[in-house]
């Protein structure tokens, strides 16, 4: 049995300084919360906000970034016990609780190693000279004598003198500062960082033990199911609550303004009632037909921003040899978890308490402040890991739902979204075009660049606002403000091009509901930038990897690029090469290269495709990655994260594309929003890791998944001779292509 | 249709209260307390929710628990545990073959039952028995890995 319950008047009574005791007989206990605890404030410059050493030398990592899935719970702890000197296996971490680790913000944007790892280390750095100076004392010789193994200090030449950390600050608190002056580990001694650690959830993944947030069961909890208007912004007609009185185990229909929902003691009971209750709505203007966005993205008044503006683009162009015209179109499309969203909330007058799943319990819980009408000291926001989270998907939300149920019934609540309420509501990676226009020398050199994306924001996370939360949108708090971000992600290409242009036009309102997906505007515009370079490749008769290389000028960039050519034995050709007339399959292979957010890491992609002349059905048969993200922390865990940015962008780039009427969304299940099959991932994925200990660890979760869609787009191209300009590449639209050449 | 009902779930039998539509899913989760099968769809079509029912594996979320009543259901913690893995469990951790890990009770319930009927089969063979379970971390090629390590063996 799981049940976590939480002593809520030790908890209000520690204020700002939480007090928290658990009662827990469970999993959920052993897993993820530690016997009582107390904490008094959570200073980031403090080495007890980030770390604790246990009585019996266990270590204990308070980690505000949080486990989404991609292991950094093992990558994170490999860091402490590499600064530390202690076994790895001494590890535990504790994520992403507002009551018991530091606001670390988001973890979002491949930053989680890169930006959430050098504070972690430096507090680990600083711990382990704290200890240094206890040995030092106790054992009465100078620092600079002792030496440190797993946890033990000892005196160089004379290991009978010996202390153990335990001994020396168990279960007690160092009360000192990050100074950031501790010296750090030299990575020539690495001897944990760098190494293929097993991840430390993986066994209770496979056993069926991992709690995931779906897990979570508190005593006395309810089942809540929350009923969407009919379209979006409809406005709620009215609610017939008798038709669902007699069903069995019914609590409570809860409304406040258009937010419906039902309260049961059972849960297939919350189910049958939600959709037993009869609710009319009044339907709003209906949103433009599916075939008219993109012309409704480029009819939408933008406001424009210069990214780049370098030379004479106009004059460039004009006295260019040939110049090339294109426009690319990226549907919208869904980050579609195998579980859908889910939370636990425990709301009473005093104080609430929400298990979530988020990506930022911090931001997360100023908002349920906001939409609670509660102090956010009163809110604790403890994170517990849902299925693969892969931006911003469903999981605040879930979490305001069930705040207002249980809020609704004054007792714990827990909210799964079905099928389609993830679907149909979580915010999408919203649609984009981008145009480009370029010139050519007569020496086949791209000589002047101009390039507009459309794009509204990436970013319409909680940021403490409860109008970005569906529930707060739903039950009519003031509407979210959100600044331009992540649509221009990526949007200058990474060639050195003498005369060269870029314009973000940023429009206000998406059709659908949108924010953060894998990469943000990046696999978009990286999509545009590398199928365009491919064409002017193709147009100059140059071979695609030559002609990249010829237009860079960073020696790390051009590592990369030759590092994935030699993987894949890239045979050098103009492009496309040159092949019989379409009939039976066709293979031919691409190339994309991206630096991420033009700072990051790099990446280099070849694919293979098979293309199908008669039913134009494309099979990415195999793909080589090249990959450069500075220090390699833990190389499986990366081989892991690459593998999976490829087969789920193979899977963005061949079949996926939100689909929606005047109402709505209309992919509301698996059927109509079909993502890639066993039967249909590659053959093999190849990946090639450079290495550079000497650098800083960069972010992997995104990078690679920028270069996908045009190595597949520039194979397809390579293979049939037909430019797909449009994402996805279904069969439809790759046979409607070929019957027009 | 309300009713006391007998099932058999990883050799225990239990008695619930609930009606004969209930689907199995809910019947494991919320009666027993199980974490391996899961809510993904419940609509038959992502396999999240697979348990062996009578060996067969089938999807917990379309199946009324009237339909085991008699019947022997095993889960993946049925399956084996972390001290006594079985052996596909034991091949996914040596291939770190999990993300997020939220379709690997499908999987792995599926693939188990797939190398119950078929000690051998080929790749192609395990990349259809497993056409229906989805996962979009994007772990298949590790996956299909590890059950390939279990069908060699
Ligand atoms: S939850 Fe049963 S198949 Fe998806
Ligand atoms: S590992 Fe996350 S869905 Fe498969």
């Amino acid at each position: 049995m799981v049940t976590a319950e939480v002593s809520r008047r030790t908890f209000l009574k520690g204020g700002g300084a939480l007090v928290v005791a658990f009662s827990l007989p469970s999993e959920l206990a052993a897993q993820s919360v530690p016997p009582a605890r107390s904490v008094k404030a959570l200073p980031a410059d403090q080495i007890d906000s980030w770390l604790a050493i246990g009585q019996d030398g266990r270590v204990t990592l308070y980690c505000g970034k949080v486990e989404l899935g991609t292991g950094v719970e093992t990558a994170l702890s490999q860091i402490v016990a590499e600064e530390l000197d202690v076994d790895f296996r001494r590890m535990t971490i504790v994520q992403g609780d507002t009551g018991r680790t530091p606001d670390q913000g988001y973890t979002v944007g491949s930053k989680t190693i890169q930006v959430g790892g050098p504070p972690i280390r430096q507090a680990a750095a600083e711990a382990r000279q704290t200890l240094l100076s206890l040995a030092s004392s106790h054992l009465g010789e100078p620092a600079e004598q002792l030496v440190v193994r797993d946890g033990v200090v000892s005196v160089k030449g004379d290991s009978t003198k010996q202390v153990s950390y335990e001994r020396l600050i168990g279960g007690r608190r160092f009360e000192r500062a990050v100074t950031k002056n501790a010296p750090l580990k030299a990575p020539g001694r690495y001897s944990i960082v760098g190494k293929p650690v097993r991840r430390v959830d993986i066994p209770a993944k496979v056993t069926g033990t991992h709690v995931y947030v779906q897990n979570v069961r508190v005593r006395g909890m309810l089942h809540g199911r929350v009923v969407r208007p009919s379209a979006i912004g409809a406005v709620l007609g009215g609610v017939d609550e008798a038709s669902v009185a007699g069903m069995p185990s019914v609590v409570k229909v809860v409304t406040q303004g258009n937010f419906v929902g039902v309260v049961a003691e059972r849960e297939e009971q919350a189910i049958q009632a939600a959709s037993a209750l009869k609710v009319t709505w009044q339907t709003p203007r209906p949103l433009p037909a599916m075939t008219a966005l993109w012309d409704t993205i480029r009819d939408a008044p933008t406001t424009e921003k210069a990214l780049v503006n370098t030379g004479d683009v106009d004059a460039g162009l004009a006295g260019a040899a040939r110049v090339l015209h294109a426009t690319y179109r990226y549907p919208f499309q869904m980050h579609a978890a195998i579980g859908p969203s889910c939370a636990v909330a425990d709301v009473r007058p005093d104080g609430a308490t929400v298990w979530s799943g988020t990506q930022g319990p911090y931001p997360l819980r100023t908002s349920l402040a906001s939409l609670l009408a509660m102090p956010a000291e009163q809110v604790r926001v403890i994170f517990v890991e849902a299925s693969g989270c892969y931006g911003h998907n469903g999981a605040d939300d879930a979490a305001a739902d069930a705040a207002l149920l249980s809020r609704a019934v004054g007792k714990p609540v827990r909210v799964q979204w079905m099928r389609y309420d993830e679907h149909g509501w979580e915010p999408k990676g919203p649609a984009m075009v981008m145009e480009v226009r370029a010139g050519l020398d007569g020496g086949g050199n791209v000589v002047a660049w101009d390039y507009t994306v459309w794009t509204p924001t990436h970013s319409t996370r909680p940021d403490g606002q409860a109008g970005n939360l569906l529930a707060g949108q739903l039950a009519g708090a003031a509407q979210a403000k959100n600044p331009f971000i992540g649509g221009d992600r990526n949007a200058r290409h990474p060639y050195v091009i003498k005369n060269e242009r870029v314009t973000a036009r940023w429009f206000a309102a998406p059709l659908l509901r949108s924010s953060a997906l894998r990469g943000l505007g990046a696999p978009q515009n990286t999509y545009a930038n590398e199928s365009f370079m491919d064409e002017l490749a193709t147009t100059a008769a140059a071979d695609p990897v030559q002609f990249r290389q010829r237009h860079l000028s960073d020696p790390q960039a051009n590592a990369v690029v030759a590092a994935v050519a030699k993987l894949a034995g890239w045979v050098p050709r103009p492009a496309p090469s040159k092949r019989p007339p379409g009939s039976g399959v066709s293979r031919g292979r691409g190339i994309a290269f991206a630096q991420y957010e033009n700072a990051f890491a790099y990446v280099a992609t070849v694919a293979d495709v098979d293309v199908n002349h008669a039913t134009g059905e494309v099979r990415v048969a195999r793909v080589f990655v090249a990959h450069d993200c500075g220090l390699i922390v833990n190389p499986d865990g990366l081989r892991n994260q690459i593998e999976g940015s490829v087969v789920q962008t193979i899977s963005r780039a061949l079949k996926e594309e939100v689909t929606f009427d005047g109402s709505g969304v209309t992919s509301v299940d698996w059927r109509s929003y079909p993502i890639l099959t066993f039967p249909e991932v590659p053959e093999r994925i190849e990946i090639a890791l450079i290495n550079h200990p000497e650098r800083p660890a960069l972010g992997a979760g995104e990078p690679t998944a920028c270069t996908v869609p045009a190595a597949i787009g520039n194979a397809i191209a390579d293979a049939t001779g037909v430019r797909l300009r449009t994402v996805p590449f279904t069969a439809e639209r790759v046979k409607e292509a070929l019957s027009r050449v | 249709m309300a009713g006391d009902l007998r099932i058999t779930v990883n050799g225990k039998q239990h008695r619930v209260d609930t009606s004969d539509d209930t689907p199995l899913l809910y019947v494991l989760r919320n009666e027993l307390q199980l974490n391996g099968p899961r809510f993904g769809c419940g609509l038959s079509q992502c396999g999240a929710c697979t348990v062996h029912l009578n060996g067969d594996a089938v999807r917990s979320c379309v199946t009324p628990v009237s339909a085991a009543v008699g019947g022997a259901v095993t889960t993946l913690e049925g399956l084996g545990t972390v001290e006594k893995p079985h052996p596909l469990q034991q091949a996914f951790l040596e291939e770190q073959a999990v993300q997020c890990g939220y379709c690997i009770n499908g999987i792995i319930m599926t693939a188990a039952a797939l190398l119950t009927k078929n000690p051998r089969a080929t790749e192609s063979q395990i990349r259809s028995a497993l056409a229906g379970n989805l996962c979009r971390c994007g772990t298949h090629m590790r996956i299909l890995r590890a059950v390939r390590r279990v069908a060699r063996a």
